[in-house]
C-alpha cells in the first residue's frame, strides 16, 4: 500500500472507531505497526484529525444535559465575511458545534448547557446581543436517535444458522 | 424385499459431510462461529426499505417468468459495467431463487443422462449433487495449496472425455477464497474452446474480490456463447435470506433453462426482485463499506494463523481463510470436534468441500471483528494445549 492509500484508509477506519490504536490498524491493513503510527501522526499534525471523543447516549447519562440547535442570521462584515463573527462565536465553550449554512439563515449552532436557563441565558446575553447578530432562532433537542453514524438503540439481529456451507 | 420408493440417484446422494458436525454445534450453546457461509451484515436499510415499500404498494402478484424487465435491465447494465458483459434483457437473463436454483436449471438444461461436468474441488457442496439430480456424472478434479488453489489447466484438460459436457468454475472460491490469474482463465477458456465445453462460471464472490480482479470467462474469445454467467445478491448485497440470484447467457441456453423454472417455479418472489432492484440502484456504497470490513479482517484472521503457526494463504477474494492444520497429526474433522468441544469455536473441516481438503479448515471472516479476535485468541490456546498433551 501507499503512503497516501494506508492514509485514506485509516481516515476510513478511525472515522468508524476512533479508539483503534496503531497496532490494531496495522494489522487490518497488513502494514506494520510503524508504518501506521506514522501516518497517523502525521494527520494528527496536518489538522486532518482534529481530535478524538466518545459518542454517548444522552438519555442513560447520570446528569443530562440541555441541548439546543441555534439558527443565527448575522451581518457578514466588509472584511472576512462571516469568518470573523464565526470565530468569536467559536470560542464560547457553550457552543459544541458551528456551521456556516446556505438558506434562509447564516449560522447553524449546536449549544451545550446544564439548564433550560443556562441555555435561554447564553443566547439572550451572549449570542442575541453580540454586535452584528440580527436575529436567533432556538430550538431545543428532545431525544436523540442517532449521532455520528450510531444508533442509540442497537438494531435487532435475528440468529444465523451455526454452520452454512 | 420390497424395493425403495425413492429413485436410486437420489438414495445414492451423499449427505452432506458435515450433518453429523452440524448437529454437534448445535447442540452447544455460546459458540462463536466461525462456519458460516453468508454475511453477518444485515441488509442494507435502502434495501429493506425498498421490500417494505413493495408490500405496502400492493405488490402481491406473479412477475414474468424471467424475472421483473426493470431488475433484468438493471441486471445486464451492471453486468455490463461491471464485467464487460453484454446481454440482452429479453432472453439473455433469468432472475433465479438464488444462484442455488441457477445451478439446478443450468445442470438440467445441458445434461443428458451420463453427461460428464468437471469441477475443481475443494468446493462448494452443492455441485457434485447438483449434477447427479440431472442424471450427470461429475468428475472432480483437485486443486493443490502449491497453486495457490487455483484449478491447473493442464489437470483440468487431463478430466475431459468424449461425455464432458461443461465445466463449473467458481472463482473467487468457496471454501479456499481462490482466484484464478489472467492466464489461468485464458488457457481454460481455449481448453473449453478445444473440447466445445459449456462453462459455468458461478461468480457470487465475484465482488468480493480484494485485489485485482481477473476478468469473468465469458469475455475471453469464443466463450460468450458457451459460458452461463452465474451470480447473485446474498453475498455482495448480504441478501441471503431474500433469495434472489440470476443466469445470464446464450439465448438457446437460458431459454431452456427458462422453461423448467417457470414449471417449478414460476417466478421469485416480486419484493425479493424489487428489492434486488434497489440494491443495484442505491446499494453499491453500502457493497463497498462491507467488502472493506470484509478486507480488513482477512487481513487479521490470516496473520493470526500464519502467527500461531497454521500456515495460511492469503485469499484474494470470498470471506474464507483455508489455513493448513497438518502440522497438528489431526484430520481435518478431528480438529474441528476437538476444537469445538476444548474452546466453543466453530470451524468446517475441509473435508467437507471434498477429499482433497484434507488438512484444511475453512474459517469465515463473515463474523465481527472482536468475534475473530475472540476465536483466535481461543484456537491458538487449543493449539497450545495439544502441544503439552
Ligand atoms: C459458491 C457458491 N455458489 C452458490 C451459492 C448459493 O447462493 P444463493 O443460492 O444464496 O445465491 C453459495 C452459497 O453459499 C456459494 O458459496
Amino acid at each position: 500500500m501507499t503512503k497516501e492509500e494506508i492514509k485514506r484508509e485509516i481516515l476510513r477506519i478511525l472515522g468508524e472507531d476512533g479508539r483503534l490504536s496503531a497496532a490494531d490498524i496495522a494489522e487490518r491493513l497488513a502494514v506494520s505497526t510503524h508504518e501506521a503510527a506514522a501516518a497517523v501522526a502525521e494527520l494528527e499534525k496536518n489538522n486532518i484529525i482534529i481530535g478524538y471523543s466518545a459518542i454517548f447516549n444522552e438519555s442513560e447519562l447520570p446528569e443530562s444535559k440541555v441541548k439546543a440547535i441555534i439558527e443565527v442570521k448575522v451581518r457578514p462584515e466588509r472584511e472576512g465575511g462571516f469568518d470573523k463573527i464565526a470565530r468569536r462565536l467559536s470560542k464560547f465553550p457553550q457552543v459544541s458545534s458551528l456551521y456556516l449554512m446556505s438558506g434562509g439563515f447564516d449560522l447553524m449552532l449546536e449549544i451545550k448547557g446544564s439548564t433550560l436557563q443556562e441555555v435561554a441565558e447564553f443566547v439572550s446575553s451572549k449570542l442575541a446581543a453580540m454586535d452584528g447578530v440580527l436575529s436567533t432562532s432556538t430550538h431545543f433537542l428532545l431525544k436523540k436517535y442517532k449521532e455520528a453514524g450510531k444508533l442509540m438503540e442497537e438494531e435487532e439481529y435475528s440468529e444465523r444458522l451455526k454452520i452454512v456451507p | 424385499m420390497k424395493n425403495s420408493y425413492v429413485a436410486p440417484h437420489i438414495s445414492s446422494l451423499p449427505k452432506s459431510g458435515i450433518r453429523d458436525f452440524f448437529e454437534l454445534v448445535n447442540t452447544m450453546e455460546d459458540v462463536i462461529s466461525l462456519g458460516i457461509g453468508e454475511p453477518d451484515f444485515i441488509t442494507p436499510w435502502t434495501i429493506r426499505e425498498s421490500a417494505i415499500y413493495s408490500y405496502e404498494k400492493g405488490n402481491t402478484h406473479y412477475t414474468s417468468n424471467l424475472g421483473t424487465i426493470q431488475l433484468r435491465k438493471e441486471i445486464c447494465n451492471y453486468v455490463k459495467n461491471t464485467y464487460n458483459l453484454e446481454y440482452h434483457p429479453e432472453n439473455e437473463c433469468i432472475v433465479t431463487v438464488g444462484v442455488s436454483e441457477a445451478l439446478d436449471l443450468v445442470m438440467r438444461a445441458i445434461l443428458s443422462p451420463g453427461d460428464e461436468v468437471i469441477y475443481h474441488e475443494p468446493c462448494y457442496v452443492s455441485y457434485a449433487p447438483e449434477i447427479r439430480m440431472a442424471h450427470g456424472i461429475p468428475v472432480a478434479v483437485s486443486t493443490y495449496e502449491k497453486n495457490a488453489f487455483a484449478l491447473d489447466p493442464d489437470d483440468l484438460e487431463k478430466a475431459v472425455t468424449d461425455r464432458t459436457k461443461a465445466i463449473v468454475l467458481n472463482f473467487p472460491c468457496n471454501p479456499t477464497g481462490a482466484v484464478l490469474t489472467q492466464e489461468q482463465t485464458e488457457k481454460i477458456a481455449q481448453i473449453a474452446v478445444k473440447y466445445d465445453l459449456i462453462v459455468i462460471s458461478d461468480q457470487i464472490y465475484s465482488e468480493l474480490t480484494y485485489e485485482e480482479m481477473t476478468p469473468s470467462i465469458a469475455t475471453f474469445p469464443g466463450m460468450k456463447d458457451r459460458t452461463v454467467f452465474l451470480n447473485g445478491f446474498s453475498k455482495a448485497f448480504a441478501m441471503t435470506g431474500f433469495r434472489v440470484g440470476y443466469a445470464c447467457g446464450p439465448k438457446e441456453i437460458i431459454d431452456a433453462m427458462m422453461k423448467i423454472h417457470q414449471y417449478s417455479i414460476m417466478c421469485v418472489s416480486i419484493n425479493a426482485q424489487h428489492a434486488a432492484c434497489e440494491a443495484l440502484k442505491n446499494a453499491r456504497q453500502d457493497m463497498e463499506m462491507m467488502r472493506n470490513e470484509y478486507c480488513r479482517r482477512r487481513n487479521v484472521i490470516v496473520n493470526a494463523f500464519n502467527t500461531m503457526g497454521l500456515p495460511c494463504l492469503l485469499p484474494h477474494g470470498a470471506f474464507y481463510a483455508f489455513p493448513n492444520i497438518t502440522s497438528t497429526g489431526l484430520s481435518s474433522m478431528e480438529f474441528a470436534k476437538e476444537l469445538l468441544i476444548s474452546e466453543k469455536v466453530a470451524v468446517v473441516p475441509g473435508t467437507a468441500f471434498g477429499e482433497c481438503g484434507e488438512g484444511f479448515i475453512r474459517c469465515s471472516y463473515a463474523t465481527s471483528m472482536d468475534g475473530i479476535k475472540t476465536a483466535m485468541e481461543k484456537i491458538k490456546t487449543f493449539l497450545d494445549k495439544l502441544k503439552t498433551k
